[in-house]
């Protein structure tokens, strides 16, 4: 199979096993590929040089003149390799043949009519630089023509014809009469061109949006191996642990939920995402899955940071004592709502809940932290609690 | 026995689903893409199918859309008349996403929770929805409070595009975590209270226009 497929493909020469690798090739025209006899293919396989050099270079002799002998010369000592299919490329034998064509009208011609063939080759050079730039998939699709392309290709002709004939044939005096051979000419030339430069857009932007595409995608590759494997190759190494593998899990999941749905948005600026931001740090140190629900939000001031405090303990007292009553697992759910410029968080556990009043005076923790610091900044704390029920933490303030 | 139809790409997530059902429901068929879910439900009429939000060939969306199709008789109701029982819909997914929940529900989904929801509290959301009531998670509570927050864009339906004082009550207790329950004894009403009033915000967020719902809506092209 292998050799059928090296001999079908004759842009490709098997590569001759008694070669040292890294010598030269010896100087064989090649008839695969050819334009005329293969001479430029065999010369550029030789001495290491672009292809295109080489035949540019002959083609600029040939039109010069003097490279028709070295050409002819080389076409018959140089030997011809045989282990390949003789395949002709027409395509760049007609392009090769305009060039030389237009080489030997300069070295032919007068030195007026030259002036008339400089934009011919500027065209030319332009035309022969993109071909050049193109892989040759771009060219197979701009030469494979549809039918309505190639009868505008030659209406195109045609109107060109017309209006060189008109230029050329009627002795032109009126300003008209140049006008309209020029509008000919050149609508002649849009009707051509047009088609291709319309495919080399959509290529263009085709490439573009693959670019982009591309780009998204290592960006979320990036994340993933960041973050994910990260963290997959964390809970492998914990597995002992099963606390630790659920807070690296619960962890993860959050970090990834923020990323794929949610707007980024400054925890140092609104409130919405200061209480998320707490409430995974909580729910990291505690292990404890924290359900937050935010509706509405709005800046941050002072007396809210001081608010956020206050909640941030009411989740710290709900992640350590809010184990499930009856061996369930434990949750929290923390919510927070901005309504008008009144600002509301609570704070809730299925825990086992306890008697408000019999708490000690002397206890930190929901005394001062909760219910002073709100009273200090003039909002109020609530605390709704009963053995069995699970405790709920009430914030309340109203936005300056 | 209520019998339910799985639907979900993932053959890992069905069976963890199934073993955390256990025997409360019969479940009756699995589907893992568009497609096959549509056949499925066709085939065996369940009374409540599960449904992913994210599947291979239009998501879950397209499932509510060629079954419940243009003979369903209601909106809310996801029935079509010449069935006797109606089959209906809970979404669950890993996704929280305004444009998912709110997509899913006006598709026609009866409740919406996320893949995290506890074996027994998923038994109790089936239950509900068979029997004609809706599911809200927390969240999705949120959401719905989010979208109906006072705006100064007159409504073109008051009726429909505003909640009532006790609806958004009875949501912003959902979206603290209360169970339909805890709710009742919380505003000193009946649990079947409770759930008209859930019910009645589904409708709303099914047929409502307003402005951010449409918006979700058009977010994932299901106006």
């Amino acid at each position: 199979m292998r050799s059928v497929a090296e001999t079908c493909d004759d842009r490709r020469v098997p590569e001759n096993p008694g070669e040292a690798a890294d010598a030269p090739p010896r100087l064989e025209r090649r008839a695969d590929g050819r334009i005329a006899a293969g001479v430029c293919r065999g010369l550029a396989d030789h001495l290491g040089i672009d292809l295109v050099i080489v035949r540019v270079a002959f083609a600029v002799l040939i039109g010069a003149g003097v490279g028709v002998i070295a050409y002819v010369a080389l076409w018959l000592l140089v030997p011809q390799r045989s282990d390949v299919r003789p395949r002709r490329d027409w395509t760049q034998l007609f392009a090769y043949g305009v060039l030389i064509g237009v080489l030997s009208a300069f070295t032919l011609t007068s030195v007026t009519e030259r002036r008339a063939l400089w934009p011919l080759v500027a065209g030319g050079v332009g035309v022969g630089i993109i071909w050049q730039q193109a892989d040759p998939e771009h060219r197979r699709r701009w030469v494979r023509n549809t039918r309505s392309l190639w009868i505008r290709s030659v209406v195109g002709a045609a109107l060109v014809i017309a209006g060189l004939a008109a230029f050329l044939l009627q002795n032109i005096q009126h300003v008209g009469q140049v006008l309209l051979g020029s509008t000919i000419v050149l609508a002649g030339v849009g009707v051509i061109v047009t088609p291709y430069l319309l495919r080399m857009w959509h290529d263009l932007d085709d490439e573009r949006r693959e670019r982009i595409r591309s780009q998204e995608r290592a960006e979320v590759a990036a994340h993933v191996h960041d973050s994910v494997l990260h963290t997959l190759t964390l809970i492998q190494r914990n597995a002992h642990d099963p606390k630790e593998v659920q807070r690296l899990a619960r962890a993860q999941e959050r970090d990834l939920r923020a990323w794929l749905y949610q707007p980024k948005a400054d925890a140092e600026q609104a409130l919405a995402p200061a209480v998320r931001k707490i409430s995974a740090e909580v729910e990291d140190h505690h292990g404890v899955p924290i359900e937050v629900v935010c509706v509405g939000d709005c800046p941050l001031d002072e007396r809210l940071g001081a608010m956020l405090q206050a909640a941030r303990e009411a989740m710290v007292n709900a992640a350590k004592y809010g184990g499930g009553a009856n061996g369930e697992t434990p949750s929290v759910s923390v919510y927070a709502e901005v309504d008008g410029d009144e600002v509301m968080i609570f704070v809730r556990d299925r825990g086992r809940g306890f008697d408000l009043d019999a708490v000690p005076v002397d206890r930190m923790g929901v005394r001062e932290s909760i219910i002073g610091r709100m009273e200090r900044n003039g909002g109020k704390a609530e605390i709704r609690t009963a053995p069995g029920e699970g405790t709920e933490v009430r914030l309340e303030l109203k936005r300056s | 026995m209520t019998r339910v139809v799985l639907v979900d790409d993932h053959q890992m997530f069905r069976s963890g689903v199934k073993a955390e059902l256990g025997d409360s429901v019969e479940i009756v068929g699995e589907a893992g893409d568009v497609d096959e879910a549509v056949e499925v439900i066709a085939a065996t009429r369940p009374d409540v199918v599960l449904l992913d939000v994210h599947l291979p060939g239009g998501g879950g969306v397209e499932v509510l859309r060629r079954v419940l199709g243009g003979a369903r008789s209601g909106p809310a109701e996801g029935a079509t008349a010449d069935q006797a029982a109606p089959t209906r819909f809970l979404a669950l997914s890993v996704s929280d996403a305004a444009e998912d929940v709110i997509g899913v529900i006006r598709g026609g989904a009866r409740g919406y929770v996320t893949k995290t929801i506890s074996g027994p509290e998923l038994t109790s959301a089936i239950g509900r929805v068979a029997e004609g009531d809706a599911v809200f998670s927390p969240r999705l509570a949120g959401f719905v409070l989010d979208a109906f927050a006072a705006t100064d864009a007159p409504s073109i339906d008051p009726e429909l595009d505003q909640l009532t004082q006790r609806e958004r009550e009875v949501l912003r207790l959902i979206a603290r975590g209360y169970a339909y329950k805890e709710i009742a004894k919380e505003l000193f009403i009946s649990v079947k209270t409770v759930e008209t009033h859930v019910s009645s915000v589904l409708r709303k967020l099914q047929l409502s226009n307003r402005h951010e719902l449409s918006r979700w809506a058009a977010a994932r092209r299901l106006v």
